[in-house]
């Protein structure tokens, strides 16, 4: 029997990124499928950003493990990737004296789990290094090694690397049924074309990595007996996120230990300077509902307050919510499928997930090269040239870069300093933009104060032409989601 | 590092009137720096008439107003800018911009003019809540993809917001055929202009429905509706009054910001009621020798008071380029806003140094009716005009004149609104 591919991965997250580029590193046909237009559109693109240092998942978890190895991996690889990440430090602040054995109880699980530098600070001490920390700040966990991460840049630089090893990326490609096969699977795949047609087209694949996020679930339990089904539940959260000008109030991320109002919310800077509020935690059961409510913004603005009393709101330049998909045993799911071999699972990947994708792609693809018993690749190329921020260069450099190509003297998005240049290259790199948020996720055109409303226009005359597709055609995401409509 | 006596930021309305007027006063060494492909700025989107009753006493459109103006840049050969963002100013006046062909270059300035106008509020600001599909706008947005580009948004279309554009943009998609099903607004009164309800709004028959907001952005894809609620006079949505309204479009109008990120980067004092520069009545913003006019200043309703005031800013700069920074600053008087006055720009004069006449514009916060406005110097009423009726649509302003300072010793100039006085409603 004919096979397509050797191993697919469906979902293009930042977990099926990872995967994909582990597995780039060894001799086989990798093809990752995504049901989206771009890299980096679930849960991936609408999250805290934050690289957890590993203090909060229980000792002998998955979370605890790959959270640890992964935190470490995103230092390394934002050198060899070339993303953006800050090791800004987090702080877990508590607000009353009898919470200091929380505490401690965090310190010590955060020892086990081989955290460093953990350290208890008094509300003083805590204020001395956080001014805006609220006077009922009892004590605070500090954790040096917790960071912030562009989530869409660590995805895009795991995926394009992959991509320039090899791995063949198929997006509006959406699984929607899988057969065993005799040695392997196949594919019930439905793709959708600019026009929304859909096509269906079967792949036939050796293996199978299900990186679907909160749609795992239903790809597992598609091969899987009754024995082995898994549940996800969507669990929604939601953001607002503020200005530039706001970004400074916090240097680190500020957590707050869980109270009887709950989990807490956090404040942090985000790796580009604004300023993040967020997330709340609603079950749901629609899958692709990341809409907002007034009452989860209002709440999580609320409880922001306790531990930051002075978030200026009305700096706030966008509200938005993700799904995380969380498992009902609270841990991922990082496993060959016990009744369907060959079968492999990244599931339930809920928070710290992005902070542990890396080290879920070292251990998914070691279980999967082990099965496949197939050799390195003698040429990997590890390094990955990220893209250029042309206002972040220094003046020279900056003349330099216009000099050789003036396009990046054309300021498209005033906010966040966008060049033409910049817009070319989000197109024109591997896995290049088609839509308007693929290109504001790549290179912050239109992420900034005015949230595109200037120019939109411009940026979609770009695509238009660099695609060669009418201005009828370009749109927000994916195909239905077309900007003109007359 | 280059030198110009006068740079003006901005070649909208504001810049074009102010470099001309600097012009006019005898400074020739001018260079204005604009961001978008042509001077006019957004008069260019602005296709609809009613432009230039006051200063031309002629209906002009906005590409017409322009047009008028940018002439006059052209004949006096005034150097500019396209394509040229300003990336940078400071308190000493230099002035960073970037452009295509000369990359990123700083220049200094003897004086400059801020002119850089304002953006709209977008959906985030306003924390609409919902899913964030494709199909929903500023009206701003929309009217450069229609106007400019030639591009129809939506067929069926909801605005939230009776800010001028809005409106203007309500009428704008009636007449190329989109229905206009309603236009809802939070507040209990409309931000825009009485003449635009009338002739954008009730001359097509689309309904305006006052203290109504948005509750929820439907569509995943696209917008496929939108629901509104009626607010309480906490602005909170009523349970229970929600009405669902099947559209592919939203237009937001919801208010606009004078855009003075370059003014923070000069260090200059911004005030937290017009979000714009504070300023004396020179138009000088708390950094001499820079200058502030137009929508960076406070958001306007006519083009004709933007050019007006861009004027005066103009000429001040050129008397500030002519005789160095030897204006005195500490005998300047605030001028209070209260009593339904919101605030007033300028916010300071000094009768000293003062023009013979100061144009004092301002804005009320609320719907009044049968009012008096009344100028105090200190406790003294100098000047006082019924008003039938003001809103907070509508700019306000009081003219007050050098020579009703004569003798006088003033602390304290009060503009406020108060009861009419019996027999007079």
């Amino acid at each position: 029997m004919e096979y397509d591919v050797d191993v697919t991965i469906i979902g293009a997250g930042v977990t099926g990124a990872a995967i994909a580029r582990e597995l780039s590193k060894y001799e086989l046909r990798v093809m990752v499928l995504e049901k989206e237009e771009d890299v980096c559109s679930g849960t991936s693109k609408a999250n805290s950003a934050i690289v957890h240092a590993g203090y909060d998942a229980m000792p002998g978890t998955w979370k605890a493990k790959m959270n640890v190895l992964g935190a470490k991996r995103i230092r390394e690889l934002s050198k060899t990737l070339d993303f953006p990440y800050l090791q800004n430090g987090s702080m877990v602040v508590s607000f009353s004296p009898e919470d200091h054995e929380k505490l401690e109880a965090l310190l010590e699980r955060g020892r086990e789990n081989g955290v460093e530098g953990l350290e208890i600070l008094s509300g003083e001490q805590a204020r001395a290094l956080e001014p805006a920390l609220g006077s009922n700040v009892a004590e605070a966990l500090l954790v040096p090694t917790g960071g912030i991460v562009c989530p869409f840049q660590l995805t895009l630089a795991l995926a394009e690397n992959a991509a320039e090893n090899g791995v063949v990326f198929r997006f509006l490609t959406k699984v929607t049924k899988i057969d065993k096969d005799v040695e392997g699977f196949l594919l019930h795949t439905e793709v959708t074309d600019s026009n929304g047609t859909i096509t269906k087209r079967n792949i036939k694949t050796h293996y199978v990595v299900n990186a679907a996020g909160v749609y795992a679930d239903q790809l597992h339990n598609d091969v899987s007996g009754e024995a082995h089904k898994i549940t996800l539940v969507p669990r929604r959260g939601e953001y607002v996120l503020m200005d530039k000008e706001a970004g400074t109030l916090v240097k680190h991320t500020i957590f707050q230990l869980p109270t009887e109002l709950g989990k807490g919310v956090l404040v942090t800077p985000t790796v580009h300077g604004n300023l993040l509020v967020g997330p709340n935690a609603v079950d749901l059961s629609d899958k692709t509902d990341t809409g907002t409510t007034p009452e989860g913004i209002d709440d999580i603005k609320k409880r922001a307050l306790l531990s930051v009393p002075e978030i200026p709101y009305a700096l706030t330049i966008t509200s938005f919510s993700g799904l995380r998909a969380h498992e009902l045993q609270d841990d991922f799911i990082l496993s060959e499928c016990p009744d369907a071999p060959g079968f492999f699972d990244a599931a339930g990947i809920e928070s710290p997930g992005l902070s542990s994708a890396p080290a879920i792609g070292e251990y998914i693809t070691s279980l999967l090269v082990k099965k496949a018993d197939c050799p390195k690749k003698k040429e990997f190329k590890a390094e990955r040239k990220g893209f250029i921020e042309v206002s972040k260069l220094p003046m020279e450099k900056r003349n330099e870069l216009i000099k050789k190509n003036p396009k990046y003297g054309v300021i498209v998005c005033r906010c966040e300093n966008v060049s033409e240049g910049e817009i070319l290259d989000a197109i024109h790199r591997p896995l290049g933009a088609v839509s308007l948020d693929g290109i504001k996720r790549r290179v912050r055109q239109g992420m900034g104060r005015c949230q595109a409303g200037f120019c939109t226009p411009r940026t979609m005359e770009i695509l238009s032409k660099e695609l060669h597709i009418p201005m009828e055609a370009v749109t927000k995401n994916r195909p239905g989601s077309e900007i003109i409509k007359g | 590092m280059e030198y110009h006596e006068l740079i003006v930021i901005g070649g909208g309305p504001a810049g074009l009137a102010a470099a001309e007027s600097a012009y006019e006063q005898g400074v020739r060494d001018i260079l204005l720096l604009e961001r978008d492909v042509r001077l006019g700025g957004i008069l260019n989107q602005c296709i609809h008439n009613g432009f230039g009753l006051h200063t031309f006493h002629e209906e002009l459109t906005g590409p017409e107003y322009a047009a008028r103006f940018e002439k006059k840049i052209l004949d006096h050969t005034i150097s500019y800018k396209l394509n040229c963002i300003v990336a940078d100013i400071n308190a000493q006046r230099e002035v960073t911009y970037i452009n295509e062909e000369e990359g990123t270059v700083t220049v200094k300035a003897g004086a400059v003019i801020l002119a850089m106008g304002c953006r709209e509020r977008p959906r985030g600001a306003l924390n609409l809540p919902g899913y964030r599909p494709a199909g929903i706008f500023t009206a701003g947005t929309a009217q450069r993809l229609m106007n400019i580009e030639g591009y129809m948004v939506g067929k069926e279309v909801v605005i939230l917001g009776s800010g001028d554009i809005g409106l203007i943009m309500a009428r704008r998609m009636t007449l190329e055929g989109a229905n206009v099903k309603v236009v809802a607004e939070l507040m209990p009164y409309s931000g825009g202009l009485k003449r635009n309800i009338v002739q954008c709004l009730n001359d097509y028959d689309i309904p305006l429905k006052l203290s109504h907001t948005v509750v929820k952005i439907h569509g995943k894809d696209r917008v496929t509706g939108i629901t509104l609620a009626e607010v309480g006079p906490d602005r909170r949505p009523v349970p229970g009054s929600e009405e669902y309204y099947s559209c592919d479009t939203l237009l937001l109008s919801c208010g606009l910001i004078p855009e003075n990120e370059l003014s923070k980067s000069a260090g200059i004092t911004l005030s937290r009621i017009t979000n714009g520069p504070e300023v004396s009545d020179n138009l000088e913003t708390s950094v001499p020798g820079i200058f502030a006019c137009g929508n960076v200043l406070h958001v306007h309703d006519l083009v004709d008071f933007v050019s007006e005031e861009a004027a005066r800013a103009g000429a001040n700069a050129a008397d500030f380029i002519r005789r160095g920074n030897t204006r005195s600053r500490d005998k300047a008087i605030a001028i209070k806003a209260s009593g339904g006055v919101r605030y007033t720009v300028p916010q300071t004069l000094d009768p000293a140094q003062m023009a013979d006449e100061v144009v004092v514009r301002f804005r009320v916060s609320d719907v009044y009716q049968n009012k008096r406005l009344n100028v105090y110097y200190d406790n003294e009423l100098v000047h006082s005009a019924k008003k039938r009726i003001v809103a907070p649509g509508e700019m306000e302003q009081v003219v007050l004149k050098k020579e009703s300072f004569r003798d006088k010793h003033v602390s304290e100039i009060r503009i406020q609104l108060e009861e009419a006085g019996k027999g007079e409603a």
